[in-house]
């Protein structure tokens, strides 16, 4: 009886984790295997034996590492820039309990991401700069300045306030407070607010779509770009996929923790 | 542990009200920067888009001010009622059943097991992937000849589906990616919500000789309810906002059977470049989504105190 009820358990598991991990094998198979066994009926699932070309197909083609250097210096900066501005904002809301400006950064998270598009494509014509990065950098802070702020909200919140108080009274500055007391003691939480926001804005798609140029596109623009306009064949496609998710599948790995606590202060999503 | 709390809009603030607060307003400056960045990119978008809702505005062609008219014309839009539809059925599915499977994972990874750790890492990669690449696989995976899924479905001995070539089948397609998207979310939040669940009512329950129906059913759930509501909204909203996989699979085809608000929304702003029309879609589509999401809560509250 023991046992029947870990066998069942056991298979619930494998019943949990199978769509997630399978779909990620499927997208790795297709993009090792050559065209004729990617069409073949019934499908091919083992690539026997693996073939690099498709990825060799998407670095020859398509200027990807250029689009790959457009998603970097966007994403970098609008976390960096989030960062150096969420993080003091997050101290002092909690600082001084100002609901309603934390009930700003939620109407944020619940307008639809186009619903910005419309005014500030109009405004970035006008001041001249679309065909540049700079629309698509700021655009993304309106993702990841609610995050950063969000979370730390909720991790200066945590801290015990005794120490900057201390501080306080033996002369400090509040700026001096928080820079020397309060952020360090806040490295944890500004980890997991630059993960979140550094992943949700590699991933973010809507506003590059409509934003990017063909010499200003970002890789999930890219890459569905593949699909629309270039009858291109699985296998390159698969690879290029795989190429765009990678360093987020490899960051979700290696900082589960962080992630996980992050995400269950407050579902914070992007886009 | 209370943590998770904070994700309910009301209880940012709730922590002790009898501390010193003569400092409170030099913590004004923290917020600055941020304030002006928040004012640029998310308050002026809101009012300039209230503004050009009530003109006739087309890029490249000028502007003329039509007061209410491009919401009256809104109203009387078959395409776009039929979106608002189309996003209510697609946001009914796309709540319902991750709720139901986040909800019976988060039970599940509430346990102790080996390698839990892992195999709870490899639950959440689908919502943290990028979603166009996830619906780039999907949309070879639905392919109706050469597909794996149609494979699937012969190897159990069901009849091959169109997925999402046809306008039948479309919206549930959909939804079956959403659904493997977006349950991850929901399995965090109650796992979140399990992890704080006291452990005295248990014991008080066995010693009671309640099962372990009941002890669910009377003690966990009940517990679990501000958390599942968290939840519920949520998703609610995320399903309301869903653009990307609908925008890489389908583009709202075939014909116009998958396109939702914010598909219909795209397409007016960007494809025929109608700002005013589409500025009032804008306004429309979030009062939707404040009114669900307003509707969720005061059906929570008024359950609570019945």
């Amino acid at each position: 009886m023991r046992l029947l009820e870990k066998l069942g358990f056991a298979l619930a598991v494998l019943v949990l984790v199978s769509p997630a991990a399978l779909v990620f094998l499927w997208m790795l198979s297709l993009s090792l295997k050559t065209e004729l066994d990617n069409t073949a009926w019934p499908p091919v699932f083992i690539p026997n034996p693996p073939v690099w070309d498709n990825f060799a197909a998407v670095f020859a083609r398509n200027d990807f590492l250029l689009y790959t250097w457009n998603s970097v210096v966007v994403s970098f900066s609008a976390t960096g820039l989030a960062i150096l501005i969420g993080v003091p904002a997050g101290y002092g809301i909690a600082k001084m309990r100002a609901t309603r400006a934390a009930m700003v950064i939620l109407i944020a998270r619940i307008t639809p991401g186009l619903s910005y598009l419309i005014p500030l494509f109009l405004l970035f014509q006008w001041l001249g700069l679309t065909g540049t990065l700079a629309p698509i950098v700021i655009t993304h802070l309106v993702i990841t300045v609610p995050i950063v702020v969000w979370v730390m909200i909720g991790f200066f919140e945590g801290l015990p306030g005794e120490l900057e108080e201390a501080a306080l009274v033996d002369g400090a500055t509040i700026w001096q407070a928080f820079r020397h007391v309060a952020f360090p003691l806040a490295r944890p939480g500004i980890t997991v607010a630059t993960i979140l926001a550094f992943i949700f804005s590699w991933n973010n798609f809507i506003f590059a779509v409509v934003l990017a140029g063909r010499e200003t596109r970002t890789l999930p623009v890219a890459v569905n770009n593949m699909l629309t306009f270039e009858q291109i064949s699985w296998g390159p496609l698969a690879a290029a996929a795989l190429l765009v998710t990678l360093p987020v599948l490899l960051l979700t790995l290696l900082a589960q923790k962080q992630i996980i606590a992050g995400l269950t202060t407050g579902g914070v999503k992007g886009g | 542990m209370g943590n998770s709390a904070a994700a309910l809009p009301n209880s940012t603030a709730v922590a002790a009200p009898g501390r010193r607060r003569n400092y409170a307003r030099h913590y004004g400056w923290f917020i600055v920067p941020a304030g002006a960045v928040v004012l640029a990119v998310i308050l002026f978008p809101w009012a300039f888009t209230l503004f050009m809702s009530a003109h006739d505005w087309k890029i490249g062609g000028g502007r003329l001010y039509v007061g209410l008219e491009n919401y009256r014309k809104l109203f009387t839009d078959e395409r776009f009622l039929w979106s608002v539809l189309r996003t209510l059925y697609f946001t009914a599915l796309a709540v319902i059943l991750p709720m139901l499977f986040g909800t019976a994972a988060a039970l599940v990874f509430n346990r102790r097991f080996p390698l839990r750790g892992l195999a709870r890492t490899i639950f959440i990669l689908p919502m943290m992937a990028t979603p166009v690449a996830v619906a780039l696989v999907w949309t070879m995976m639905f392919h109706p000849q050469l597909g794996v899924l149609n494979w699937l479905l012969t190897q159990l001995g069901l009849p091959p589906s169109m997925w999402v070539y046809d306008a039948r089948t479309v919206i549930p397609t959909l939804v079956l990616v959403e659904v493997w998207h977006w349950t991850p979310l929901v399995m965090l939040i109650v796992l979140g919500g399990l992890a704080s669940l006291p452990v005295d009512p248990y014991e008080a329950a066995k010693i009671d000789g309640a099962s372990a129906w009941q002890a669910f059913r009377h003690i966990t759930l009940p517990l679990l309810m501000p958390f599942l509501v968290v939840a519920l909204i949520i998703r609610t909203i995320d399903a309301l906002k869903a653009f990307d996989t609908i925008y890489v699979i389908t583009q709202g085809g075939p014909g116009t059977s998958s396109e939702t608000i914010n598909i219909f929304l795209y397409l007016q702003g960007f494809a025929y470049y109608n700002m005013g029309y589409a500025s009032a879609v804008v306004v429309v589509f979030f009062a939707l989504i404040v009114s669900l999401a307003a509707l969720l809560l005061w059906t929570r509250n008024r359950v609570r105190s019945a």
